[in-house]
């Protein structure tokens, strides 16, 4: 990516798109002129995901990335490996294919929250109840960008868009607890104004042997400015940002707050009067799925009082076969009872009889 | 087996018999079906069969809609079709009878069960005050034997301790012993398959057999059989056969492929009626690479096989009509990325979900023209149980080689019926060579050459490049691409130009066709009959008859639906007259009033049920008149 476009040249802010800066992303940034509106959200991920790729050792050649379709799957194009851009929410199903026949690749599979949750919502569920081996990246922006502005599954009830003049009817979908119930193996979420973080996140979600679901929470400036600002505005993000780390408290507010767990109800510890301390709150451990369950469910409205901070970070980790593991073993399986297969037996059949 | 001391009985010789068994579809009719008809096959006999199932798996005992029947024709001479009426009709209940006694020619025999004619049967198979029709002379034209099958069976399974139920599940097995004997046939085969299949279930084997053989005896000595049928081996070409339906040649037609192409084959599939066969057939066929994927619904069936495709297998899905409606969008992505792949459509009655244990050819005109935007894809389609494979196969060639996606047309009575099969050796069906494209390893000269994954060959075939190959990551993807490079275009001008270079690469698939051949008749004279799909043995049948009267009647039967045979347009000009039998309204005869401009008649039936061979040869006779 040696002459970027105009639009680079202009970071809104730190997720901006200037491509260029480090020699060792150009390694994976393919050819094609960004397209993406100026300020979007999507440049800082493409950023982060280019430069784990080249810090990660990984050939070019033996990664691809699947997307569907909406702003964020115009990804793939961007890379300069191989890659498919689908059709609407259907790349999960493409990811399952080619999983099951190339369990050697790196795969990751770039959606939207109409993508996944809307169109592509019933793939999904099933991609991670087989834990195909993919690094799913949901940027979720809450909004409808490529169609202009109509409200997606993950926009907030009331939410007033083009197709919702007097607000959004429907209940949101809180797309991590939809993860959790499906039993997906690798839980996350990180943020695109926060680079530091989730490039850690991505660094964790590809080392995973599974179905690594990793929500990024991504500004559509054009239809949908502003959605994640408390989450990522610096004045308000100490006080609703809870960042998840495996073995420690769970802290917020720059130490000034935490969670604590009475009996199944997370509540919030003031540990700033000398009554509580950190000893007092949650340990966050990545493996407990019990616990999970209810860190996913930590998705109050940010605006109403007393609402509990948003979780980043890793939310939960489990082992557990992945899909193509187990289709590859019945193969190997069949050759060795059955011995490798011989076209000559297979069309005699069982019973045959002669004639002449 | 011939214990008892009487004269034998007289054998009556028969150059070929239609036989029905129709029962609950609880009662293994099915079984004694294929039982009887592998008996005769591997007598030598040459023959054709049709299962007929009820949509429901289990309806209320003794009612009409829980009827399910299997004919089979079978004869010394060469059978095309499953017969069009029975000489023979096995029922296991009055609903059975009811259901199928239109099926039976004048004079025709009926074998009753006549257990299932009590007034409970008989008054849910629709007789009007519960009479009885084996006993109140509303049969006269027929020959009626009534056996109580229940209750013989019962008695010959007197000292086993199984239930009365169980004892009642070997009374298909008391029906194929007895129409062994009737036949002149052994019991040797059913023996056989009982042992393989209660072998681990002593007591279960010991019941079958004794039912098998209890069936087989009173054959022998009960005083109402007085004759005996012989029909003798069929001349068929020397060699060795195995007997198969539609669905398993169309599973062993796409292994066949892959395995001449050196692929894995990855199956992506949702069930559905009548296509889950392919299924299970080859998810029994790991060794050879097979991966089968029953994915959560349709789309995801040809997404998984479309990703499979693209990661260097060759991806496969199958389905019946609502499916392949699904998968649609689908089927034009796949086109846009000009990747291999293979759509097996089962056809059933339709719209909507429609008949879907029933036969028809109503998804020509979705296969052909139903997408969005202008989406040429391949099809073909067969004609027999046996041909399924051979078009399977041709499909995997032609997806592999053409780089495309392929769909293959066959439907419920062929994919259900099974015919004997001089199966090829391996050695004799051609090597598959797909387009593939060698890697570009850094530091060597082709690693400086840019990759351009929309290169055509001079067939306008696209190179197949495969994720791992070094120096060929390319991005495809369904929107628009510039020409050579694949990368996103909306400019005007390459649009029209791609539209163009897709529908002409796959209008020279027809290149690599055989010369068009008549299937009978004369090059050219007064009618052609156009078929197409599994209506080949009715045709086939009417047409060879009428020649023989010395009518000018031509068959031929097409295999390829999209694009035709460059052959066809001449030869329809050959003949005064054009008729196209279809199980359908007219789809075929409109495809080619609009590709030739000529003026073909369509004979049509849409009843879920094949045609007769004399419902054609009744058509053609028509045709000649007007």
């Amino acid at each position: 990516m040696s002459t970027v476009n105009g639009i680079g040249e202009t970071p809104a802010h730190e997720g901006g798109s200037a491509r260029n800066d480090k020699a060792e992303k150009i390694d994976f940034s393919s050819d094609q002129e960004i397209r993406w509106c100026p300020g979007c959200g999507d440049y800082s991920i493409l950023k982060q995901v280019e430069t784990l790729l080249a810090q990660s050792g990984k050939k070019k050649e033996d990664v691809v990335f699947i997307s569907g379709i909406g702003c964020s799957s115009r990804f793939p194009y961007y890379m300069d490996t191989y890659g498919m851009h689908s059709i609407h929410g259907r790349a999960p199903t493409i990811v399952s294919g080619l999983r099951s026949v190339r369990p050697d690749l790196s795969v990751w599979m770039v959606t939207g929250d109409g993508d996944a949750m809307s169109i592509g919502g019933n793939h999904i569920i099933h991609l991670l109840r087989r834990n195909v081996d993919v690094n799913v990246l949901l940027f979720n922006n809450q909004i409808y960008g490529l169609t202009k502005g109509q409200y997606s599954p993950t926009s907030p009830e009331g939410a007033v868009t083009r197709s919702t003049p007097m607000g959004s009817t429907d209940h949101p979908f809180n797309p991590l607890a939809l993860v959790k119930g499906a039993d997906g193996t690798f839980i996350a979420r990180s943020m695109d104004r926060d680079p530091k973080h989730m490039r850690e996140v991505l660094a964790r979600a590809d080392a995973h042997r599974g179905t690594s679901f990793l929500e990024i929470y991504q500004n559509c400036n054009v239809f949908n400015d502003g959605a994640f600002e408390v989450f990522t505005e610096k004045a308000s993000k100490p006080d609703h940002v809870l960042f998840m780390e495996h073995g420690k408290p769970l802290l917020f507010a720059n130490g000034t707050k935490g969670i604590k767990l009475d009996g199944m109800t997370p509540v919030i510890l003031d540990l700033s009067t000398g009554a509580h301390s950190a000893d007092d709150c949650w340990v966050h451990n990545e493996r407990d799925g019990f616990k999970a369950s209810i860190l996913v469910r930590l998705f109050d409205d940010p605006r109403l009082q007393g609402a509990m901070p948003r979780p980043f970070g890793v939310f939960f980790v489990a082992d557990r076969p992945t899909h193509e593991e187990k289709l590859q073993a019945q193969v190997k399986r069949a050759k060795e009872v059955k011995g490798p297969g011989d076209l000559d037996k297979l069309l005699q059949g069982e019973h045959t009889w002669t004639i002449g | 087996m011939s214990i008892n001391t009487k004269p034998p009985k007289p054998v009556e010789e028969r150059s070929n018999v239609v036989i029905l068994f129709a029962g609950d579809s609880g009662d293994g009719i099915q079984l004694t079906g294929t039982q009887f008809t592998g008996t005769n096959a591997l007598f030598g006999n040459d023959v054709s069969t049709f299962p007929n199932y009820p949509a429901e798996i289990r309806a209320p005992i003794g009612t009409l809609a829980g009827v399910s029947g299997f004919q089979l024709h079978f004869g010394s001479v060469e059978i095309f079709t499953p017969g069009d009426q029975c000489d023979v009709l096995v029922v296991m209940n009055a609903a059975a009878l009811s259901a199928n006694l239109d099926k039976l020619k004048p004079g025709g025999i009926i074998i009753a069960n006549s257990d299932g004619f009590d007034k409970k049967n008989l008054r849910l198979a629709g007789y009007i005050d519960a009479a009885d029709p084996l006993t109140d002379g509303s049969l006269v034209n027929f020959q009626v034997h009534a056996v109580d099958v229940t209750k013989l069976t019962r008695t010959a399974l007197e000292d086993s301790t199984l239930g009365m139920k169980e004892k009642d599940r070997c009374k298909n097995m008391f029906v194929l012993g007895f129409i062994n004997w009737m036949f002149s046939r052994e019991n040797t085969l059913a023996e056989g398959f009982l042992e393989k299949k209660f072998g681990k279930k002593p007591d279960l084997l010991e019941a079958n057999r004794k039912a098998l053989v209890a069936g087989y005896f009173y054959g022998e000595t009960s005083e109402t059989f007085t004759t005996r049928f012989e029909v003798k081996a069929a001349p068929l070409p020397k060699g060795t056969y195995r007997a198969i339906t539609g669905n398993q040649g169309t599973a062993l037609g796409l292994i066949a492929g892959a395995q001449k192409a050196k692929l894995d084959l990855f199956y992506g599939s949702y069930p559905i009626t009548p296509a889950s066969e392919i299924l299970h057939e080859l998810s029994r066929h790991k060794n050879f690479g097979v991966i089968t994927f029953q994915a959560e619904d349709e789309i995801a069936a040809i997404g998984s096989a479309i990703g499979a495709s693209y990661g260097g297998a060759l991806g496969i899905t199958a389905s019946s009509g609502p499916g392949i409606a699904l998968k649609t969008e689908a089927m034009g992505l796949a086109l846009m990325l000009e990747i291999p792949l293979v759509i097996v459509n089962v056809q059933r009655g339709g719209p909507s979900t429609g008949l879907p244990t029933k036969t028809e050819q109503a998804d020509l005109w979705q296969a052909v023209l139903g997408r969005n935007g202008e989406a040429p894809i391949p099809v073909l389609a067969a004609s027999t149980p046996i041909d399924c494979f051979d078009m399977a196969f041709e499909a995997v060639q032609i997806a592999l080689e053409h780089m495309t996606p392929v769909i293959l047309l066959t439907d419920g009575y062929i994919a259900n019926g099974s015919e004997p099969w001089r199966f090829p050796a391996a050695d004799s069906l051609p090597e598959i060579k797909p387009p593939f494209i060698a890697s570009r390893e850094a530091g060597t000269p082709s690693a400086a050459e840019a990759f351009l994954p929309y290169a055509r060959d001079e067939r306008g075939v696209r190179p197949w490049a495969i994720p791992g190959q070094a120096g060929l990551q390319h991005r495809i993807g369904g929107i628009e691409k510039q020409d050579l490079t694949g990368n996103i275009s909306y400019d005007p001008r390459n649009h029209e130009k791609m539209v163009r270079l897709r529908a002409e690469k796959v209008a020279r698939i027809a290149d690599r066709y055989k010369p068009i051949r008549l299937d009978s008749g004369p090059a050219e004279g007064e009618l052609l009959v156009v078929g197409w799909g599994s209506t080949y043995g009715a045709i086939r049948t009417a047409a060879l008859q009428l020649q023989k009267e010395g009518h000018a009647v031509a068959h031929v039967h097409l295999r390829h639906l999209f694009p035709f045979n460059k052959g066809l347009g001449p030869l329809l000009k050959n003949y005064q007259k054009v008729l196209v039998p279809e199980m359908n309204s007219g789809q075929l005869r409109q495809l080619l009033r609009a590709e030739y401009l000529v003026d073909a008649q369509g004979l049509n039936k849409i009843q879920g049920m094949p045609f007769t061979s004399e419902e054609i040869r009744v058509g053609i006779l028509n045709q000649l008149k007007s």
